[in-house]
């Protein structure tokens, strides 16, 4: 049984293919990279996987289970969590509330109209250690829109780590961090538990290329090559689409 | 927080001025003023809840506070009592308001606006047209008040009481309603609507609730608009009554719990103070609200909170400026 797989996945914009059939199965508690260069289809594929798009054909399975139709909110329910390449938070609320949102997105007291949200004291202390995982508790009141790029990013990762995942989507978790704000994250990333099944994009191979197992190369919507990260590194066509030999 | 902060004993300097003050001028007039400033700051905050926290702009809201005005009138001039006329008039509202939200949820931004403002017309259109239930351009009258608990509300102090008693548990409500997790729901689908589909909530059936609890408080403000006035016509329903709501909940600060308030005083004191001493008072409005935009375009509220809070630094900054000559005569 796959965590995550794709058959045979559709999705053209007019007379653009931005995704060609492609194929994936990723493995239980597997890392699996996606690479590949600028307009390679790697975000489309996230947002088809994640229900924001709907492919015009294939299927997505969740541990089997046929979600192709299923609205983006039903698959958090079912356990995929998401960040975004282009930060997607909540600019007028302090960090605790954005992962107070991230919290209650799959608790039912989203519902509720009259309760105090800052008396939920469960709430609140599973959003402080999901913050603390990030190195974040500190600074938990601060308003987002004076926080760092770099302390947004990880904000981005606390709110996916918060939801408690079963699979969980990275869209360039590293895009525009620093060489020091790099090592953090990936540190970070490298101690998430293995129960979670990681799939992450990454526009820069180096960077992520130690937190790997396998690599899917995408090229023009297409799968190119994929394999061990020794594998795809050899392969020449890897460095075809990379280095334009 | 300490647990008595300023902002608590601004709160309950207000409530009291809003019992002691009418009492202490005793004058029908300015009671009857104080009366349809309450009824239209509840008109107010529950277009906030759409306006301000869902970031939903509606320009056909006097079609959902008219539909229940329009509801106890009818009611009442069938022949039934207050109680089956209050409960039907909000009845009535929340049929109205979910039918609006069903079509209008349909979009967001200028979309939305176009469609709740085409709604509201249609329902000024029924109010007009429907002449066998409205009574078309000559209205219906209502020939009596409630009186709850045996206590007529005939006097013009007596139905400011009752007023303030809503607005009292209306403004209690949105209070609750924004601190909840609801609220904070609401409030997220307003920013980033994409992200909080993702996180697992559903945006729509957020935004339903919200606008049904907007239209339960219109309907409250309809259902006082009736008793007050004891008369209701099509001009109630027009767009012109939807966008003085929309105006006082920005001019006061949207998505603030008493801008829609402050902003309802503003308007209504305008129209109804102004307006004996200057009949250009339109014109008056118009300035006043371009001033808003100009100097406090968050509203009056935030604005002034923003002012208050300026002001108060600099002062901190000179007395600590000061401070070192004090401790020089001291010593």
């Amino acid at each position: 049984m796959s965590a995550l797989a794709v058959r045979g996945l559709n999705k053209s914009f007019g007379g653009l293919n931005v995704t060609r059939s492609v194929d994936l199965a990723v493995e239980p508690g597997e890392r699996r990279l996606i690479i590949g260069p600028n307009g390679a289809g790697k975000t489309t594929l996230f947002n088809l996987i994640t229900g924001e798009l709907a492919p015009d054909g294939g299927a997505v399975l969740l541990f089997d289970r046929d979600i192709t139709r299923l609205p983006s909110r039903n698959r958090a329910h079912l356990g995929m969590a998401r960040t975004y390449q282009i930060i997607t938070l909540f600019p007028r609320d302090t960090i605790l509330r954005n992962t107070l949102l991230a919290l209650l997105g799959l608790s039912p007291l989203r519902w509720n109209p009259w309760l105090a949200l800052h008396r939920q004291q469960d709430l609140l202390t599973q959003a402080r250690a999901a913050l603390g995982r990030v190195g974040l508790e500190h600074m938990a009141e601060r308003p987002l829109a004076e926080t760092s790029y770099g302390e947004k990013r990880r904000v981005e990762i606390a709110m996916a780590l918060a939801q408690k995942p079963r699979v969980l989507l990275l869209d360039e978790p590293f895009a525009g961090l620093s060489i020091d704000e790099r090592r953090d994250v990936r540190e970070l990333l490298k101690a998430i538990p293995r129960d979670v099944t990681v799939v992450m994009i990454e526009h820069d191979m180096d960077t992520a290329l130690d937190l790997a197992d396998r690599i899917t190369l995408l090229h023009f919507g297409e799968v190119i090559v994929e394999g061990t990260r020794a594998e795809v590194v050899a392969d020449p066509r890897t460095r075809e689409v990379y280095l334009g030999e | 927080m300490s647990p008595v902060s300023p902002r608590h004993i601004a709160i309950a300097v207000a409530i009291i001025a809003l019992i002691v003050v009418p009492y202490a001028i005793n004058q029908p007039y300015y009671v009857n003023i104080a009366s349809q400033i309450l009824l239209y700051a509840v008109f107010a905050l529950g277009l906030n809840v759409l306006v301000g926290y869902a970031g939903l702009v509606s320009l056909g809201h006097a079609g959902l506070s008219g539909a229940a005005a329009y509801a106890v009138a009818y009611l009442l001039a069938a022949g039934h009592g207050h109680t089956v006329a209050i409960v039907g008039g909000l009845a009535a509202g929340l049929v109205v308001t979910a039918g609006f939200a069903a079509l209008s949820l349909r979009a967001t931004g200028i979309s939305f606006i176009m469609i709740t403002l085409a709604l509201g017309e249609i329902i000024w259109g029924l109010a007009y047209r429907w002449i066998s239930i409205t009574n078309g351009d000559n209205g219906i009258n209502v020939s009596s008040r409630p009186a709850p608990f045996g206590l007529p509300l005939d006097s013009a102090s007596a139905f400011y009481d009752v007023t303030l008693i809503v607005f009292l548990l209306a403004l209690v409500a949105c209070a609750i309603f924004v601190g909840s997790p609801f609220g904070a729901a609401l409030t997220g689908t307003r920013d980033q609507p994409r992200r909080m589909n993702a996180l697992g909530f559903h945006v729509w059936m957020i935004r339903f609730w919200a606008f049904m609890f907007s239209g339960l408080l219109s309907s409250v403000s309809g259902v006082l608009f009736i008793y007050y006035y004891q008369f209701i016509s099509p001009p109630a329903l027009a767009l012109t009554s939807s966008a003085e709501v929309l105006l006082m909940v920005i001019s006061g600060g949207a998505g603030t719990l008493l801008g829609p308030v402050v902003g309802a005083s503003l308007v209504v004191i305008i129209k109804l103070v102004v307006s004996a001493y200057v009949s250009r008072w339109n014109f008056m409005l118009g300035a006043i609200f371009v001033a808003i935009v100009v100097f406090m375009p968050e509203g009056l509220v935030p604005g002034t909170v923003r002012l208050a809070r300026a002001a108060w630094r600099e002062v901190n900054r000179r007395g600590l400026l000061a401070q070192p000559t004090i401790g020089g005569q001291k010593s």
